[in-house]
């Protein structure tokens, strides 16, 4: 029994995300579309145990699904107060009843799903409801795993979910993917979406429950889903990249005692060279599409310079320092200096790095930043400048929150050497 | 997590590799593995030429011997394989009765990762291979 519902957990995950857009696409509301979804995963928990899996298991859950919404809306109207609700769901039920019971056509799923990432992803909701609703409509995700992922509470989750798609219902966002010019505007707050999720795997330690570690696996799959749906956006691609590229080092870059192993410092071999050739081949798709590649290719094509590198002494600092040129002036930030400034230090020489922390010292954002003294301490130092060194690591050290990071900075201050912090 | 998804074609080898006369089976694969890539779980895929092409190493107390064989019989044969990510077995298990493919096995095996051994494991690894 244990097994059958595992087994029919496996085919909901593998159909729901389709089994919610077609019903959305039918009765333009995701809410309404989720709770007859559910209701259909009821329907094959009751019946499949005993009966077996069906042989077209997602024609199954839909036609249940279409049915019961039938039925469902048969029965409410008749209670129904608001002459609205009525008309709203008079019109749904038309849709369903008209709507073919057989399997909709390739193109059409794909239109489908497209529609419900971009709807999951609509500006009007917060980021975390975004992602949120994306984990639970298109990745499948139950409220206690996205709970669990995120350390929240299940309440907490679940209130966001509900918000969520109450916000969409009234404010009656219709269940289509933009296009055209709409579609450019709306698109990264998807690409945000699939990189928040991962970044949030990214942050779990090896330690740490596996619906948490899963989450970067599961930032993947929404990125190459979406890749195959917007095969003409470069900036998916440019993701896509840049996410493969990242999940490639996931094995390297903890420690035995889960101490954080610096980019530079990790054992290359551990490197997953299938996620690397994947990441570049993504980035190579990104780079063939018309125009510049956005930012998410950019930080791709960074990614790519340190995967090329077999050993740390091989990296094309030079590209690097050029690639964070063009990723500052479309995306200026403090963040982006600093790591312009680190890549110019190694291509050209301290002095260089230098130059640059200079113009950007007096940015607010950086401010309370233990990174910018950081990274001029380690300028300074290879510029033999030990002692104005020592001052910035230990000007660092008070600044960071990080214990060990801490140790380490001061470290440096009194040795005026030690290993890399940047 | 990963699964290898190991075909094994019950054909005899004169039969081996898509042919004019099975057009619509090797259409079907496509579409299979068209379906993976879009779910976004397809890592890699290979199909493999007969075992003519190749051969057999057999080491036995620290000598190589290269055979071309021997099979007993055709369903020992590996024909192919998918390199998959999923969210748990039954979910690759789902997948693999998925395949269109007639009179075969589908062998799926988990991929063993580095954090499934144990330290001193990796460790070894590291120095045996690492940087």
């Amino acid at each position: 029994m244990a097994d059958a519902t595992r087994a029919i957990e496996a085919v909901w995950r593998i159909e729901s995300a389709r089994l919610v857009a077609g019903l959305a696409r039918m009765v333009q509301d995701v809410g309404l579309a989720e709770d007859l979804a559910q209701d259909a995963l009821v329907a094959a928990l009751e019946k499949w145990p005993a009966d077996g899996v069906p042989d077209n298991p997602g024609a199954w859950l839909m036609a249940t699904a279409k049915n019961r919404a039938i039925d469902r809306m048969r029965r409410e109207s008749n209670f129904q107060s608001k002459q609205e609700e009525i008309a709203r769901e008079t019109g749904a039920l038309f849709a369903l009843e008209r709507s073919n019971f057989e399997a909709a056509a390739d193109e059409e799923i794909g239109d489908d799903l497209l529609a419900l990432i971009f709807t999951c992803c609509h500006p009007l909701l917060s980021r975390e409801a975004r992602v949120a609703l994306t984990l639970r409509l298109l990745g499948g995700l139950t409220t206690p795993e996205i709970a669990r992922a995120f350390l929240a509470s299940e309440a907490t989750i679940a209130q966001r979910l509900v918000r969520a798609k109450k916000t969409l219902r009234e404010a009656r966002v219709p269940f289509e993917a933009p296009r055209g010019e709409e579609l450019d505007e709306r698109l990264p707050s998807v690409l945000e979406v699939v990189y928040l999720v991962f970044n949030e795997g990214y942050a779990a330690s090896a330690g740490e429950d596996w619906v948490r570690r899963d989450l970067c696996e599961e930032a993947l799959r929404l990125g190459r889903i979406l890749a195959e749906l917007a095969p003409r956006e470069p900036e998916v691609h440019g993701l896509v990249a840049l996410l493969e590229i990242q999940a490639s080092r996931l094995g390297a870059r903890h420690g035995p005692s889960g101490e954080p192993i610096l980019l530079l410092d990790q054992d290359r071999g551990r490197w997953d060279p299938l996620l690397i050739v994947r990441g570049r081949r993504a980035l190579q798709r990104a780079e063939e599409l018309p125009g510049p590649l956005g930012p998410y290719g950019l930080q791709a094509a960074i990614a790519a310079c340190h995967a090329r590198a077999i050993r740390p002494e091989d990296t094309d600092w030079v590209r690097i320092a050029a690639l964070y040129d063009a990723l500052a002036q479309i995306q200026p930030s403090p963040i982006i200096d600093l790591n312009r400034a680190v890549a110019l230090g190694m291509a050209f020489g301290p002095e260089a790095g230098l130059a640059l922390l200079d113009e950007i010292n007096d940015e607010k954002a950086l401010a309370t930043n233990h990174l910018l003294p950081s990274v001029r301490g380690d300028l300074l130092e290879k510029a033999g400048r030990r002692d104005e060194a020592a001052t910035e690591f230990k000007r660092a050290a008070e600044m960071t929150a990080n214990e060990r990071e801490r140790e380490l900075l001061l470290g440096r201050a009194s040795r005026g050497g030690g290993p890399r912090s940047t | 997590m990963r699964f290898m998804m190991f075909m094994y074609p019950e054909i005899e080898e004169k039969d081996w590799g898509p042919k004019v006369d099975n057009v619509e089976e090797v259409a079907a694969m496509g579409r299979y593995n068209e379906e993976l890539r879009k779910a976004g779980m397809l890592l890699s895929l290979d199909g493999l030429q007969p075992p003519s092409e190749g051969g057999v190493v057999s080491k036995v107390d620290g000598k190589a011997t290269i055979t071309d064989g021997p099979f007993a019989e055709a369903k020992e044969v590996v024909g192919g394989y998918w390199l998959i990510q999923a969210r748990s077995k039954e979910e690759a298990l789902e997948w693999a009765s998925r395949c269109p493919a007639e009179n075969c096995k589908i062998e799926v095996r988990r991929v063993f990762e580095m954090d499934d051994f144990p330290q001193e494991v990796q460790d070894a690894v590291e120095e045996n291979f690492g940087g």
